[in-house]
């Protein structure tokens, strides 16, 4: 829409400015909490100016903080968070791709059953089946461990739902000529699909991670071993102390901190993300 | 290089629907066959039963006297030319030509010998390090085409591979399949719904209606002696003129008018008289004629095409450009160059061939 109305376009970027402030605007008062010491933030409102303990806030926070409530190191849980994320993007990746790639490619019995079944559980998010869920682990004997930590939590829906779609959306000429061309069903998924789906599989990753990054309840339930713990479950913690003072300064230094990634992620892979989304290659 | 046999292929789908009803073609070694039918007879389905793509409900095809019902079609030996192209988006040009190889365990040597070759015979060697997107629909129809080439295969299967182009290209790239294909000397089947483009390739054109086959001859054999209605409506534009017409004797009504046949007559009775648009001529002043009421003219330039009736039936004829156009004219046409056909069956009622004779034998220009 090229339009020239100087009053629409102020319109629109008083709307634009509006929602940025509200969502930039927690944000911003969290960065600022992490750059003052406790007894500015105890004594009233956070200032919305930025202190001068931001230095020894964050190094107070990547070395100490989190031993004093009985937590591992912040590097620790964030290498945990980390590990946890990507085994997640990575297993649900490769799970959904292949379940996608059955389900559009192969003939077999049962087979619309099978994509209602998966679609069905679209339905139903981690929390509504977390009972169930956490009984087969705690069964399998795979509480505090990697596997109770990742596998529920690798099934995906949406994944299996979205490489569907694409598949449908590539020629059946493409897989004939493949056919003629000598290649089997896995050497057409690798030389063929699989490059083709790499805008996909980029867009799913970041949106993944961050999924990954930001798990919060299952991890809580599943370990109780401080060692698994992630930097969700560590700052959830710090805020619940049992008598004295939160250290909401520290708390915030903490959050700002477990911000990067996921920001990171979405700075850098922004160009696949946005492919990926939008631009079909055909 | 090798014949391909189709003794008596069926198709037929989940749910009884027969796309392909016992077909029977024999192709000798090098023989450029086309297949030509509306959207719907089974041309494609053919096509693609040979190419192992779709399943042989019934009967065998034999490709290099080995039967191959059963075989992948990576292992039938054959290369495929799609619509569509079906190129390899993400590959360059030089890897979608070399994939097909490289899966056969082709050495390194020999795939960039056979690639180079087939993009110089194609004149893509500029384009090798390109991908698809980056070429024009033209550069792409040769690119699918150098894939097929690379694999030297004992035929090529084409399935409308032109039908994508615009009119102009569609005319040099078929020149060039069929310079590539006397070349090659690769035996070939083509599926087109176009008949021009089944009339000047074609070695032998096999027509097909409702998954069986009409005709199958060589192309001048097919435009001069169409064996049914459907054929005689299918090959040639403008599409042939069929009537009613009733004979009686040596004489032929149509209509109001009567036509002496001067012995041509195959039978007697009711009979749908073919006559192609190109034979009818203005009649002079002293000859047996039809009245032509004029609907309206098309001008192509070379030929001026008449639209119009006799009696209650449509007729389009081919004239000069110079004749003078008029409301009510009179037409004629050779008795020797009618056609007659069964009213009830659409088959071609023997003892007329009117262009037999012509027909010398036309051998390959190589």
């Amino acid at each position: 829409m090229v339009e020239n109305r100087p009053f629409l376009t102020f319109l629109t970027h008083a709307f634009l400015i509006l929602g940025f402030l509200v969502v930039a605007l927690p944000v911003y008062v969290a960065i600022t909490a992490s750059t003052h010491d406790i007894s500015t933030l105890m004594s009233g409102p956070v200032p919305l100016l930025p202190g001068s303990h931001f230095i020894e806030n964050y190094s107070t926070i990547l070395t100490s903080a989190s031993a004093a409530h009985g937590l591992p190191n912040y590097s620790h849980m964030a290498l945990n968070s980390l590990v946890m994320a990507l085994v997640i993007t990575a297993g649900k990746i490769a799970i959904s791709i292949l379940s996608a790639f059955a389900i559009v490619y192969f003939r077999f019995p049962f087979r619309q059953v099978a994509f209602w079944i998966i679609f069905v559980t679209l339905m139903l998010p981690v929390e509504v089946r977390i009972m169930p869920t956490y009984k087969i682990v705690a069964d399998l004997g795979m509480l505090n461990s990697w596997a109770g930590l990742t596998v529920p939590l690798i099934a995906s829906a949406t994944a299996t739902f979205l490489f569907r779609q694409f598949f449908m959306t590539v020629p059946d000429e493409l897989l004939e000529a493949a056919r003629v061309d000598g290649a089997g069903p896995l050497k057409f998924f690798r030389d063929i699909l699989l490059p083709l789906s790499r805008t996909n599989i980029g867009a799913l990753c970041v949106i993944l991670f961050i999924y990954g990054w930001v798990q919060y309840l299952w991890p809580l339930l599943v370990t109780t071993d401080p060692g698994y713990y992630t930097l969700m479950m560590g700052m959830k913690r710090m805020v619940t102390v049992q008598d004295g003072v939160i250290e909401w300064h520290l708390v915030m230094a903490g959050s700002v901190l477990a911000m990067l990634p996921p920001i990171l992620v979405v700075v850098f892979m922004q160009r696949l993300f946005i492919r990926g989304l939008t631009e079909t290659e055909k | 290089m090798a014949g391909i046999h189709i003794a008596e292929v069926s198709k037929v789908y989940a749910g009884g629907v027969k796309a392909v009803n016992s077909v029977s073609i024999d192709i000798t070694d090098g023989e450029f066959i086309v297949l030509v039918g509306p959207s719907g007879c089974g041309k494609s389905t053919l096509l693609r039963m040979v190419a192992g793509l779709e399943t042989i409900s019934g009967g065998q095809v034999k490709i290099a006297d080995r039967v191959v019902n059963n075989v992948e079609p990576a292992d039938r030996d054959i290369a495929m030319v799609f619509q569509n192209y079906a190129l390899y988006p993400h590959m360059t040009v030089y890897n979608n030509l070399a994939y097909g190889l490289k899966n056969r365990g082709t050495s390194k040597a020999e795939i960039d010998a056979r690639v180079t070759e087939a993009a110089r015979m194609l004149e893509i060697t500029q384009y090798l390090d390109r991908k698809p997107r980056a070429l024009s629909g033209g550069q792409r129809q040769r690119v699918a085409m150098g894939r097929a080439i690379v694999r030297k295969p004992a035929a090529f299967l084409f399935d409308e591979p032109l039908s994508n182009l615009d009119a102009k290209l569609r005319v040099s790239m078929r020149g060039e399949i069929k310079r590539l294909q006397r070349r090659l000397g690769t035996t070939s089947i083509y599926v087109t719904h176009d008949q021009l483009e089944a009339m000047t390739l074609a070695d032998r054109l096999v027509v097909l209606n409702g998954g069986r086959i009409e005709q199958i001859g060589r192309p001048l054999e097919v435009y001069h002696a169409p064996a049914s209605t459907f054929v005689a409506s299918f090959i040639g534009s403008p599409a042939m003129n069929l009537v009613k017409g009733e004979l009686h004797g040596d004489k032929l009504a149509i209509g109001p008018a009567m036509v002496v046949l001067n012995g041509f007559a195959p039978t007697s009775g009711t009979v749908t008289v073919g006559v192609r648009a190109e034979d009818i001529r203005i009649a002079r002043a002293d000859e047996e004629a039809l009245p032509f009421r004029l609907e309206y003219a098309e001008e192509l330039g070379a030929q001026r095409l008449i639209h119009g009736t006799v009696g209650d039936q449509q007729i389009t004829a081919a004239v000069s450009p110079e004749i003078e156009l008029a409301p009510e004219m009179q037409i004629a046409f050779d008795a020797s160059r009618l056609h007659f056909f069964s009213v009830d069956t659409g088959k071609r009622l023997p003892g007329n061939l009117p262009a037999e004779a012509k027909l010398a034998p036309i051998e390959p220009v190589v």
